[in-house]
């Protein structure tokens, strides 16, 4: 559905986006991550045809953003950082107004209207202006500005900065919902988004591509050994540390054992596997036949905010990088 | 076509949601009432000093009264002009909502068409309170109404080309205030232009005196049609969209 390829933007003085190619099939959400200024909003300008690339090219739905800018746009729904809103019009007005710049007749617009309202939930403001709305309904009149011409390709850029946590999970909720119809690009510097809607990410740094997978397969692709944190207590009396300690190295697959920080009659460890190997099951088995209570026991890193600092990092973003 | 209606429509909407456009009419009617008591007063004077004297011909109205109005109103047009263009691009681009026209499935001329048949809409509806004042003229006299059409017809033309011009200037900044400041200044500077003749008669003069909006203004003000004005108004707006759309387009490679 999108094919960039080779795309670079150069400003006056600065490289904003540098010889980036990726391709995103259709009905996938994709996760563009980067830092600030990584040149996420330049590239997402790029393909909604606000701004030529300098080089490359750069296709939605088949058509390229330079030959036929006037068909790409009417294939692509667009989400800026700041919602583009009118604060004198009220909702309804403001998304017939898009209805129409879109290129809706209008015999369709008032149905379409009342349907993205539905959608995004802003019917019960409709006939309020858009000034005096709160933050939350804003993006979400925003998205629903994006969506109204029902496009092949959503691009939302930040669609969740600026929102309350509960306003954030809702709005990840509805780029869910609309996943099936449409194809999303959505960019964010906050990891736990990607990982709870993204499929495929798409990490660029200092404008380039660092990695592009899915989430699955970079976390398990970076993986090397896994690391769990374990917290010990003793069913009565004290806990012997040290001998808890020994117990734990000679678990199968453990390489290596680190005493942390222990709290008041638990001990914590944190363990590392040999590589490709689990020993979550065996750990677990172990402190609880040696008469111990396990109070946690998870994996820890290996999220995508290590992986990402590991790519975004230096010397491992090298080797990593290349692939496809 | 359908389009440059949308934009047409939504500019016109947030002109008459805002005070804008009640605040300009209602300036304007004071001020270009004044200018019509002045000359009817003037009128009424010279009309009865000339029955003294025994003269048997009729002054016309329209020589003393709508003339000088008229030219009057062609001046408190560049002051009014600067006001109606600057939020056209500068407001767009400061809130972001020019992302969304940007990448609207319409043309970049289909915008600034829009935005400045908009703008002229309104200025249109700005000289229609001039009519009140006029109206009182044919309730007590007859004047030709022939002339009148053509000297609105030269101020909607000499605002269209200002109003160009304006929606150049909005194009080029983010800043409302600059955008008016620049367009007042160059609508001054198209006025004192004319000013040049006075003095000087050599060739130059005459060119720089030629590009003066308000000379142009003269024979529509006596009810004349010259196609030379004509022309160059109608030139002069294009070359303001021209300027706009090409503002547009090399934003768009520099940005």
């Amino acid at each position: 559905m999108i094919k960039v390829e080779g795309l670079t933007k150069r400003y006056a003085r600065n490289v904003a986006v540098d010889n980036i190619s990726f391709e995103v099939e259709k009905g996938q959400i994709v996760g563009f991550l980067g830092p600030n200024g990584a040149g996420k909003t330049t590239t997402m300008r790029v393909l909604t045809c606000f701004l030529p690339p300098t080089a490359g090219t750069a296709q939605v739905a088949g058509f390229d953003v330079l030959e036929s800018p006037l068909e790409v746009k009417k294939r692509i729904g667009y989400l800026p950082e700041t919602p583009p809103l009118y604060p004198e019009m009220e909702v309804v007005e403001y998304l017939d107004f898009v209805g129409s710049l879109k290129g809706l007749p209008s015999g369709d617009r008032k149905r379409r209207v009342d349907e993205v309202m539905e959608k995004c939930s802003v019917a019960d403001v409709r006939n309020k202006l858009i000034g005096k709305l709160s933050k939350g309904y804003r993006q979400r009149v925003g998205l629903a500005q994006a969506i109204i011409h029902n496009p092949d390709v959503l691009v939302l850029d930040e669609p969740t900065s600026g929102l309350d946590p509960k306003q954030i999970i809702e709005t990840r909720e509805l780029i869910k919902k609309l996943a099936g119809d449409h194809t999303i690009i959505l960019s964010t510097h906050i990891l736990p988004e990607v990982e709870s809607t993204c499929e495929h990410v798409v990490i660029i740094s200092k404008g380039k591509l660092v990695a592009t997978d899915t989430v699955a397969n970079l976390t398990s692709r970076l993986r090397g050994a896994e690391t769990v944190m374990v917290e010990v207590g003793a069913r009565e009396g004290s806990l012997d540390a040290a001998h808890v300690f020994g117990k734990l190295e000679q678990v199968a697959g453990v390489s290596r054992v680190t005493a942390r920080d222990p709290r008041e009659g638990h001990a914590r460890f944190e363990i590392e596997s040999v590589k490709e190997r689990s020993v979550r099951a065996e750990l677990a088995r172990m402190v609880v036949e040696s008469g111990w209570n396990l109070h946690e026991l998870h994996t820890v890193g290996l999220s995508l905010e290590e992986i990402f600092l590991q790519l975004t990092g230096g010397e491992s973003a090298a080797s990593t990088g290349e692939s496809k | 076509m359908n389009n440059i209606w949308v934009i047409c429509k939504k500019e016109l909407n947030s002109y008459f949601v805002s005070p804008i456009a009640y605040g300009l009419m209602a300036f304007f009617a004071l001020v270009a009432g004044f200018f019509f008591y002045s000359a009817t007063a003037i009128f009424v004077q010279r009309s009865m000093e000339s029955q003294m004297m025994g003269r048997g011909f009729p002054m016309s109205v329209n020589e003393w009264v709508i003339r000088p109005v008229l030219s009057n109103v062609s001046v408190i047009g560049l002051f009014l002009i600067p006001m109606i263009t600057m939020r056209l691009f500068a407001e767009e681009k400061r809130t972001g909502t020019y992302e969304l026209l940007a990448t609207s499935p319409i043309r970049d001329y289909e915008i600034i068409v829009g935005k400045w048949v908009a703008a002229l809409i309104m200025y249109a509806c700005i000289l229609a309170v001039s009519l009140l004042d006029i109206l009182v003229l044919f309730a007590y006299g007859k004047p030709d109404w022939k002339p009148m059409l053509v000297g609105y017809l030269g101020l909607l033309l000499q605002g269209g080309c200002l109003l160009a011009v304006g929606t150049f200037i909005s194009n080029t900044t983010r800043s409302q205030i600059v955008a008016g400041v620049g367009t007042f200044a160059i609508c001054l500077l198209l006025w004192v232009l004319d000013w040049v003749s006075a003095f000087e008669t050599a060739a130059w003069a005459k060119v720089v005196s030629y590009l003066s909006v308000l000379t142009h203004f003269e024979p529509f003000s006596k009810g004349v049609i010259d196609t030379k004005d004509v022309i160059f108004y109608v030139s002069m707006i294009f070359l303001g969209l021209f300027l706009t759309a090409r503002a547009m387009e090399s934003q768009r490679w520099r940005a």
